[in-house]
């Protein structure tokens, strides 16, 4: 019993850091400009078939194929911004809410027609690790590994680099940041495309453990909402602690009851938490 | 620009949109029929110097959305079996009618929102002469109340749950082995392999479908006196399975049965292996039959799994004499060099086969029937008893389970290496095996 | 009295019923029927929502989980206790009012964004439950025997039944619609949108305005819920409660513009014809969802306000005829 909890941690735990990495570009972009990218799962797929394609068509390693696949996530997370975001950015939250809504159904309609729904896999192994008590498969430790890696770079960005300050100078306060000379839509896009290349990598680093297909990210959208709510909205690091207690909570809770109460108990979790501390376990954006 | 003008531009560039599509709408309602007339302008009764009369056959497919690839497969099979048909010049009628066949159908989206609407509009305005299924049991479900209203036969394909045959209805007839037979002779194999296994765990999606399957089997084997350590239903959206493998592992059983659909079968028996589980049998639905399930690698070496039908099934016009049944239209090695010529070598599926089926239990009611009166070809599909490349074909006719498809059976398959290839074996029934099943596999 | 015959409640209700007894004139009356139907339905579904939406402002994402519910609860008094259709939908709207009430107490606190996230995980935590429930049959749900509808005179009176109900209902919804927007009770609730502090500093009892807002429209989709599955003839957790089909809701109000009567019946019955015609054609029937999208955004970019609110700002005239 022992063994089998504290395998069933570990596992949540690995697979906890991505579900972070997912949530982190959803909370970064709520908390600079209060948006809510209701395109955020279809852009997790958009990374999973950039990387699978990359992969199987070019033979690149599946980890090199994530990083160009972050490129192409902060350009087309830029023009999403210009083409969807810029107009309501002002508007009621309804408003964005719908025009990433569209993006959404766009990237669906479109991948669906291109790739069918069917379920994908990029054929890559690092063996099994085995260490005696634990058995993982190694790309799975490597995805992980990438996961921490992109997170410490993002935070290196925003409090290092001057885009990066620049960015939680607008998140803080936009008016007062364009006041002090700041280019406030300019700093808003990058945000923007930040926020989605962190959803393209996260997908990118899924589809080298997991079958992808074009809805999967759907799922990864939902889990996302629940984590960025746990960690507080807003909160990049937040989003990391979200997504490891709810890896946490996924390994460890069908080792007591049937594995269909998880999503029970992460949901009303959830709406708990919104309800009785919506600033989140660390606190919402500064 | 001012603001002004963009609004009635944006206006009229989606009334010009709109327009476009209704007045497309008409003129391809119908892109593979044989005729180019539209669904209501189908040559009815009239034209008495051809004699030929074309049958309507409706109904929806899932272009877009979860179900898309196995609702695909299955209406490429019904097609086939239309090209086939109408290519060798329809059915002859003894009066010297000749039928011909014509497809409409509708994109249902994978939910069932319209599936009513879309069943109804077929029914009404196309004229549709015969139905057939959507793909999926609860889809099936809600066009089986339309089917029904208006009397029209339906064959269904790709719905195997039980209860949808239980409701009452007369006009709905099942191709596939209803769900409550998936998996028992998965059941029936492990009993013959090895005696001493006693521990089974059950891992299933939580759908209509595999709830149903797993629910019968879990009957079955407590009554063959296997003790069920596992019974537990995953999320269909599961990507991680480590937390049920782990439990798996912990619960020690010596067969693990369960599954779902194509997507979750495949996650969990590819991260079954990561994971380095130990695994003396085991046996997923839908999944492993598919061809590309062979995408798994050693991961794929020895699941097993159910299956409506494979290209390597001894089905064949000897053994129908054998079994003293009428055969029926093509063998299935006819068959698979068809659709595999059509499809660069790809082998067909079951979804495919069952496609073709369903038009085969038409096509075979309406010519004993020598009519394509609904009441007539009713009867004779409640008579129907016989075998086609698909298998034995008949249907339940009490009140009860009316449509219950009773007389077509399941077989087992298993991936096995041979020469460094992964190959699709059939290892149950014994009579039917192209090959000993590995036993244990890992 | 003399409000019945302002053009604000007259217009949208003509509208119903011309599209009602449509399917009566046309030739081909069942088909029709079932177009109507969606149509309808589509336009009840909206307005419900508009009425914590539109006038209250509050985002309900996931408010599809009272169509769920309701149909739920009154799916299982037809199958399981054999109750006629008419308590049974009564009962769905019961338990859909019900449910609202005890949950608007605890999340109508939440504003903006957050009450919208929290809508989603009620709903997502529901379908769940639902799941691990197994007197409503779990994943498999309810099926209800075919016999069920001679009880009405057969399937064919049974669905002509359920579309007169609906299009009752629909009109039931436009009527309270109308007189919430007229009402003093309206006007709370529209100065709880535009600002939520000073409502409740001019005398609004934000809580209990709110709370009933979302009770009325949580009634409706659950009436709703139980015709649709009736008529459908089984439930799924899966159909009950699909968040995708509660955001097709919010982009029909949007279509047709947000707290308004006419805006909701409009962009409902635009929306369903629209993707209609967009499935059923040979053109776009592999890019429907493509051109959704990109009818959506152009419509949330640059009409914010819907077709209605956009033709009430044009001209002053339409200003005293739309509500």
């Amino acid at each position: 019993m022992g063994n089998v909890l504290f395998t069933s941690a570990i596992d949540g735990l690995l697979i906890g850091v991505i579900y972070g990495l997912a949530a982190m570009g959803l909370t970064l972009i709520f908390g600079v400009m209060d948006v809510i990218n209701l395109a955020h799962g279809p852009l997790i797929a958009l990374g999973m078939f950039g990387v699978y394609l990359l992969f199987t068509f070019l033979g690149l390693n599946p980890f090199l194929a994530v990083a160009i696949v972050a490129g192409l996530g902060l350009i087309l997370g830029v023009i999403i911004y210009f083409i969807a975001v810029n107009r309501v950015i002002d508007a009621p939250p309804l408003s964005s809410l719908l025009s990433t809504f569209s993006v959404n159904m766009i990237i669906i309609g479109v991948g669906t027609a291109m790739l069918s729904t069917s379920s994908y896999n990029v054929d890559y192994s690092l063996g099994t690790m085995n260490l005696g008590f634990f058995k993982a498969p190694g790309a799975r430790i490597a995805a992980s590994l990438v996961a921490l890696l992109t997170t410490a770079l993002l935070y290196l960005f925003l409090y290092r680099t001057r885009p990066g300050k620049y960015i939680r100078a607008v998140a803080n306060n936009r008016i007062s940041a364009e006041l002090m000379g700041i280019p406030s839509t300019r700093i808003l896009a990058l945000a923007f495309g930040i926020g989605v290349m962190l959803a393209t990598v996260a997908g990118g680093l899924i589809a080298t453990i997991l079958p992808i297909n074009i809805l999967a990210g759907g799922s990864y959208e939902l889990k996302s909402f629940v984590i960025v709510v746990l960690g507080g909205l807003g909160n990049p690091l937040g989003a990391l602690l979200g997504g490891l207690i709810l890896g946490l909570i996924e390994g460890i809770v069908p080792v007591f009851m049937k594995t269909t109460w998880v999503p029970v108990i992460e949901y009303v979790l959830f709406v708990l938490i919104l309800l009785v501390r919506p600033q989140g376990i660390l606190g919402a954006k500064e | 620009m001012s603001r002004k003008w963009i609004l009635p531009l944006i206006l009229v560039l989606a009334l010009t949109l709109v327009l476009a599509a209704c007045s497309g709408q008409k003129a391809t309602e119908a892109p593979k029929a044989e005729q180019p007339a539209a669904a209501t302008e189908a040559p009815k009764e009239e034209a008495p110097a051809a004699k030929e009369k074309t049958v309507v056959i409706g109904f929806t497919a899932s272009q877009t959305g979860k179900y898309n690839v196995s609702s695909t497969r299955q209406t490429t099979g019904l097609q086939m079996w239309m090209d086939d048909v109408n290519k060798a010049g329809g059915v002859k009628l003894s009066d010297g009618t000749v039928i011909k066949f014509k497809a409409v159908s509708y994109d249902d989206e994978s939910n069932k929102d319209r599936v009513q609407e879309l069943y109804t509009k077929l029914a009404t305005d196309d004229k549709a002469d015969f139905l057939i299924s959507p793909y999926s049991s609860g889809l099936t479900a809600a066009a089986a109340v339309i089917a029904e209203q208006y009397g029209i036969p339906m064959i269904t394909t790709g719905a195997a749950s039980d209860a949808t045959y239980q409701q009452g209805y007369t006009v709905v007839y099942q191709a596939y082995t209803p769900a409550s037979r998936y998996l028992t002779g998965a059941i029936d194999l492990l009993m013959n392999l090895d005696p001493n296994a006693k521990k089974i765990a059950f891992v299933y999606e939580n759908s209509k479908f595999a709830t149903g399957v797993n629910e019968a089997a879990k009957a079955y084997a407590e009554k063959n006196g296997f003790d069920v350590v596992l019974f537990e239903g995953y999320d269909p959206d599961t990507k991680d399975f480590n937390a049920i493998i782990n439990k798996i592992e912990a619960a020690e059983p010596d067969a693990i049965l369960g599954g779902g659909h194509f997507q979750d079968g495949s996650t969990f028996a590819r991260q079954l292996y990561e994971k380095g589980a130990k695994v003396k049998f085991i046996s997923l639905l839908v999944a492993p039959p598919e061809p590309t399930f062979a995408e798994l690698g050693d991961a794929a070496v020895g699941v097993t799994g159910p299956s409506q039908w494979e290209p390597a099934a001894k089905y064949s016009p000897e053994a129908a004499k054998a079994a003293g049944l009428e055969w029926f239209g093509p063998t299935g090695e006819e068959f698979t060099k068809a659709y595999k010529a059509a499809h660069d070598g790809e082998d067909p599926s079951y979804h495919v086969a069952g496609g073709y089926a369903a038009g085969l239990i038409l096509q075979k009611a309406i010519e004993t029937a020598d009519s394509v009166d609904k009441e007539a070809v009713l009867k004779a599909l409640d008579a129907t008893d016989m075998m086609i490349f698909f298998g034995h074909i008949k249907f339940d006719t009490s009140a009860e389970n009316h449509g219950l498809q009773i007389g077509h059976d399941m077989i087992l398959i298993q991936w096995q290496e041979k020469g460094g290839q992964l190959v699709k074996e059939v290892v149950w029934p014994e009579a039917g095996a192209t090959a000993e099943p590995i036993y244990p596999i890992r | 009295m003399k409000r019945i015959f302002k053009p604000g409640l007259l217009i949208p209700v003509a509208i119903i019923v011309v599209l009602a007894i449509w399917p009566l004139l046309s030739g081909n009356s069942a088909s029709s029927r079932e177009a109507m139907f969606t149509l309808i339905m589509s336009m009840a579904l909206a307005s419900s929502l508009n009425i914590i939406l539109g006038y209250t402002g509050y985002v309900s994402f996931g408010h599809i989980v009272f169509f769920g519910i309701g149909g739920y609860a009154g799916f299982w008094a037809i199958t399981e206790l054999g109750w006629h259709i008419l308590p049974a939908a009564l009962l769905g709207g019961f338990m859909a009012a019900l449910i609202a009430w005890l949950l608007g107490l605890a999340v109508l606190r939440l504003r903006g964004a957050y009450f919208a996230l929290a809508t989603i995980g009620i709903l997502e935590a529901m379908k769940a439950l639902v799941i691990n429930l197994d007197f409503l049959g779990g994943p498999v749900g309810l099926e209800m025997h075919f016999s069920e509808y001679k009880r009405y005179g057969g399937p064919m009176e049974s669905l002509w039944m359920v579309y007169w109900s609906m299009v009752f209902l629909a009109i039931l919804v436009t009527v309270v619609s109308y007189y919430i927007k007229t009402s003093k009770f309206g006007l709370g609730l529209m100065a709880i949108r535009e600002d939520e502090d000073a409502a409740e500093v001019m005398g609004v009892i934000t809580p209990r305005a709110k709370t009933w807002a979302y009770v009325l429209s949580a009634v409706f989709p659950g009436i709703i819920g139980v015709l649709f599955f009736f008529k459908n003839g089984n439930i799924e957790p899966g159909d009950a409660f699909r968040l995708h089909f509660s955001i097709e809701w919010i982009v029909m109000i949007m279509l047709g513009g947000a707290g308004t009567v006419l805006g909701p019946v409009l962009g409902g019955g635009i929306y369903q014809w629209l993707r209609k015609t967009l499935l059923t054609s040979p053109i776009f029937k592999d890019y429907q969802l493509v051109v959704a999208g990109v009818m959506l955004l152009v419509i949330v970019l640059f009409v914010p306000t819907g077709i209605i609110g956009w033709l009430r700002a044009r001209s002053a005239k339409l200003r005293r005829v739309f509500e």
